[in-house]
């Protein structure tokens, strides 16, 4: 029989304002096997932890209930505070009394209900736990970063320069990410290619870093300190090693007809290209799908001209396999797409573009050379207006619910940069809020508003109306003067909102790592651990969590780098003990255990069993500890009941459900 | 196909043009419109009290009848259509509209919004296709550059009517490019007529039908088509006269050639 203490916490009124923490005492000592309750209003603070170690010597206890916050709180803290006190740390249970409970719950009465019924469930379980020893297992001492842009980029660096190899998987022909596509940066206006491309460069000359460029990971196996992971390298058609970069193979190629990515569609490329001139690795691809070669097998003029031979039409995909202690993902984001926005009439005139767009207008290296112009006629524009908030912040399932977070900082910019180049063009912004927190952000937007005379206007856009003779006519509100406002424009730029790059999912899929309902990476800890996933050894860079700006994108992947260094400094993990084991006795040899398991962590063979005296070989199910997840899928598809997961034990679930419905 | 049909009062008054072409078209193409017995005035306005009851109880009638008949509803009027929808969509969402008009209607079953409303254009879209429609064409309108004007009743609110894109509609372009002519696409086309206001203020009315003529005419259209009476009267009456309007069922009488058997009526 146990020696079992509970213990219900009040976190503060947490708890206590929704649950009668003394009743629930009252009750939980009524409970077989319970020697001990007490309640604390912090039970997580160290006095709080001396109660608990205090107990577990004076009334010699053998398991734990903590009713309190959800596990994946505080499940850690009470185990190491049992394990002191010279308890087996598996032999506590957490009843999640505030998430579960009284958060959730108004009616006292009702919460406090439920609170003993969850305490009931937790110390049934306790009754049937045993100790358990976690094993061991290594670290593989090189990470793995998805992702190439600015994100992937620092994560990698800082993780190289602490000592430890680093391979970047790049989706795209190049590394750079969105950040090559941006003409100027808030609030310095210093080039953005100016201080990306040396840390481009940096990274592409490190010792420790290897980088796949036009890349994808394909497969992900095994787990923390321990990934195998496929990555596809996709056929560049171009040998690396013997391309010299010089560019005569774009420049003949005749099939010039592919709208660029890097130029948001706005001009056309080769079929062989590279993104942009600063691009690294500085090797084209081909691109299969619009190549003259591989449509219709007659040109091969890239291969003529290359002096260097590197045209390679025969190459194929590569499936490459590493091992990987740590992940970081850096994948991104890109501007959501704008058909559900018609109203703004992007579909229907040239003249209304994205932000992005309007970068790469900007660039000195873009479809129009730096020149601010029209799409539609090239002539310069004399009235521009910005609209903000072009699906974020949406009430309706049209757009994103949330703030993009970048949008005012870099509307301000635009409007500062081109008042600043084109005196007498005239900037209007119409804006929802103007949010501007940040180091040297508010000040920069008041400039734009005062020394650069941009006018802002508080109010929505309800449509752009496309004339005649070319011009907009943006229909708005003006909210502060109340009053609608008919404006003129020659140009009509969309702060349009950002979402994760749509690859995340897939990804997120291979690495079990969870994602929220935008596609952003969910973090294990709003707060407390906002650069790692609650899939242990995989961490997050940049967008990929959420919107941020570059400042705040290389700090969280200097966090993140930091993280991943913290594992990979490690000679063993300690692991999971609970994982699956079969009962040979029971075990049919039926293979379907196997089958359901995603982490391919049982496999089978034949051994010799004593059966009540009867001596024979079967075919037994095994499981690989090192493996096992202890996600619990085998033990319900076994047929013969001979899968059971240490830990959470049929036995233990069926009398906590047994507790529940007494 | 049969279908239960609401043709609406004005379609027998003002607007008897819109209705005899859709239904000489409609014996063309294949299906029948059969129309309801007792129909009533749909009210010509979607009742937002959603206190009140009574003035939805004439939709409930019809969509019912058309459930009895276990029959689609077509509707022509872009008004009628714009009630009626938004009725059934109350009937089937709103517990507290559906539970006091069944009460008020002792039906032998409760409506339940069970009916699929169907708008004539929709009908010519999802169920005959314009593909359909541009074989049995024998008079293209070639050459003939219309503008659609689609008001707003038909397209919005939008997750209720779920008519098209209301931002970006194109069913009525579709509808043009099958009966031969070029469809001229310009940004007023689903702006608002002024609708009711023109018996109030009929300077407001006229000033936003004029943009709307203004601004088809700048793009090159030579006729706007539109499906609602009460679009066509404001139209005529309140824009500058720049361009003809009709109904878009006389033009596709004309392109089918149908369209003297229909004037006989």
């Amino acid at each position: 029989m146990q020696r079992i203490g509970v213990f219900v916490c009040h976190c503060g009124s947490n708890i206590a304002a929704t649950v009668d923490v003394k009743k629930v005492v009252e009750m939980a000592a009524l409970e077989p096997g319970v020697v001990h309750a007490e309640d604390y209003q912090y039970m997580c603070s160290e006095a709080g932890q001396s109660l608990i170690a205090k107990a577990i010597q004076e009334k010699q206890l053998t398991g734990l209930v903590v009713c309190s916050c959800s596990p994946r709180m505080h499940e850690t803290t009470f185990r190491k505070a049992a394990e002191r006190a010279g308890l087996n740390p598996y032999m506590v249970e957490i009843a999640n009394i505030r998430e579960h409970c009284s958060w959730i719950h108004k009616d006292m009465e009702e919460a406090t209900r439920k609170a003993v019924i969850l305490a009931r469930a937790a110390i049934a379980k306790v009754n049937l736990n045993t100790p358990l020893q976690p094993g061991e297992s290594r670290v593989t001492k090189r990470a793995l970063v998805i992702g190439g842009g600015i994100a992937g980029i620092q994560t990698a660096l800082d993780i190289a320069d602490a000592g430890y190899e680093v391979d970047i998987v790049e989706k795209t022909p190049s590394i750079g990410g969105r950040m090559s596509q941006l003409d100027k940066t808030f609030p310095t206006l210093d080039c953005s290619a100016c201080i990306l491309t040396p840390k481009m460069v940096e990274a592409a000359a490190h010792e420790r870093i290897r980088i796949y460029t036009y890349s994808e990971v394909e497969k992900v196996s095994g787990f923390v300190g321990d990934f195998t992971v496929d990555i596809r390298k996709k056929a560049r058609s171009v040998d690396m090693d013997k391309c010299t970069g010089c560019g005569v193979c774009q420049e003949k190629c005749p099939s010039k007809k592919t709208p660029s990515e890097f130029n948001r569609g706005l001009n056309n490329r080769s079929a062989i290209y590279t993104p942009f001139a600063q691009a690294i690795p500085n090797v084209p691809v081909i691109d299969r799908e619009h190549c003259i070669k591989f449509q219709t097998g007659k040109c091969g003029v890239c291969a003529k001209v290359c002096q260097a031979g590197a045209i390679d039409y025969e190459q194929k995909d590569e499936i490459v396999t590493e091992k990987y202690g740590a992940i970081v993902v850096a994948t991104g984001f890109d501007t959501i797409k704008l058909d559900q926005y018609d109203e703004y009439a992007y579909s229907q005139s040239k003249d209304v573009i994205t932000s992005l767009e309007l970068e790469r207008i900007m660039n000195a290296a873009g479809p129009t050379k730096g020149h601010l112009e029209r799409l539609s006629d090239g002539k310069p524009p004399k009235e521009m207006v910005f609209i903000q908030c072009v699906g974020s912040r949406c009430a309706d399932e049209r757009g994103k619910s949330y703030c993009s977070k970048i949008c005012c900082m870099y509307t301000a910019k635009h409007a500062m940069l081109i008042r600043d180049k084109y005196p007498d063009v005239n900037v209007t912004v119409f804006y929802i809020d103007v949010r501007t927190p940040g180091k040297n952000f508010d000040e920069f937007y008041r400039r734009a508003v005062e020394q650069y005379g941009v006018n802002y206007i508080k109010g929505q856009v309800g449509k752009v109306i496309p004339q005649p003779d070319g011009k907009l006519l943006v229909q708005g509100v003006d909210l502060l003067d109340n009053r609608r406002i008919m404006k003129e424009a020659d140009m009509v730029v969309l702060a349009t909102a950002i979402e994760p790059n749509p690859d995340v999912r897939k990804i997120a899929t291979m690495l079990t790592a969870s994602i929220d309902t935008n596609n952003f990476l969910t973090e294990a800890h709003a707060k407390l651990r906002p650069v790692e996933s609650p899939t242990a050894g995989i961490f997050l860079s940049g967008v990929c969590q959420g919107p941020k700006d570059i400042p705040e994108t290389v700090a969280q992947a200097g966090a993140a780098a930091v993280k991943a260094i913290g594992l990979l400094a490690k000679e063993k993990l300690t692991t999971n003990p609970c994982t699956a084991k079969s009962d040979e006795l029971l075990c049919n040899g039926c293979s379907v255990c196997a089958n359901v398991c995603p982490y391919g962590a049982i496999t089978y063979e034949e051994r010799q069993v004593n059966d009540h005296g009867i001596r024979e070989v079967r075919r037994l199910a095994v499981v690989n500890s090192a493996l096992c997840q202890g996600c619990g899928a085998c033990t319900v598809a076994c047929p013969s009941g001979a899968m059971d997961l240490q830990g959470f034990s049929n036995r233990q679930i069926i009398a906590e459900v047994d507790a529940i419905c007494r | 196909m049969k279908y239960s049909y609401y043709p609406g009062c004005t379609l027998r008054t003002k607007a008897k043009a819109l209705d005899v072409y859709a239904r000489e078209s409609a014996r063309l193409l294949g299906f029948e419109l059969e129309e309801i017995e007792n129909w009533q005035c749909c009210g010509g306005v979607y009742p937002l009290g959603n206190d009140e009851i009574a003035t939805k109880l004439s939709s409930v009638r019809a969509l019912n009848e058309a459930k009895e008949k276990g029959q689609e509803l077509v509707t022509l009027c872009s008004a009628c259509h714009h009630v009626i929808k938004r009725v059934n969509d109350d009937m089937r969402n709103v517990e507290d509209i559906r539970q006091r008009a069944n009460n008020y209607m002792q039906l032998s079953e409760p409506y339940a919004g069970e009916t699929n409303v169907l708008h004539y254009l929709e009908v010519l879209r999802d169920r005959v296709g314009f593909e359909a429609i541009k074989e049995k064409v024998v008079n293209p309108l070639k050459g003939k550059k219309i503008g659609a004007y689609y008001g707003c009743l038909l397209l919005r609110p939008g997750r209720i009517m779920a008519f098209d894109n209301p931002e970006n509609p194109t069913i009525m372009e579709e509808f043009i490019r099958a009966i031969g002519a070029e469809p001229v696409i310009y940004p007023y086309r689903n702006e608002c007529c002024g609708g009711y206001i023109s018996l109030k203020e009929k300077e407001l009315a006229c000033s936003m039908c004029e943009k709307i003529m203004d601004s088809a005419a700048g793009f090159g259209a030579d006729l706007l088509i539109t499906a609602c009476p009460l679009c066509l009267y404001n139209l005529n009456a309140g824009g500058n006269g720049r361009l003809p309007v009709v109904y878009f069922t006389e033009l596709l009488a004309e392109a089918l050639g149908v369209k003297k058997e229909a004037g006989n009526q």
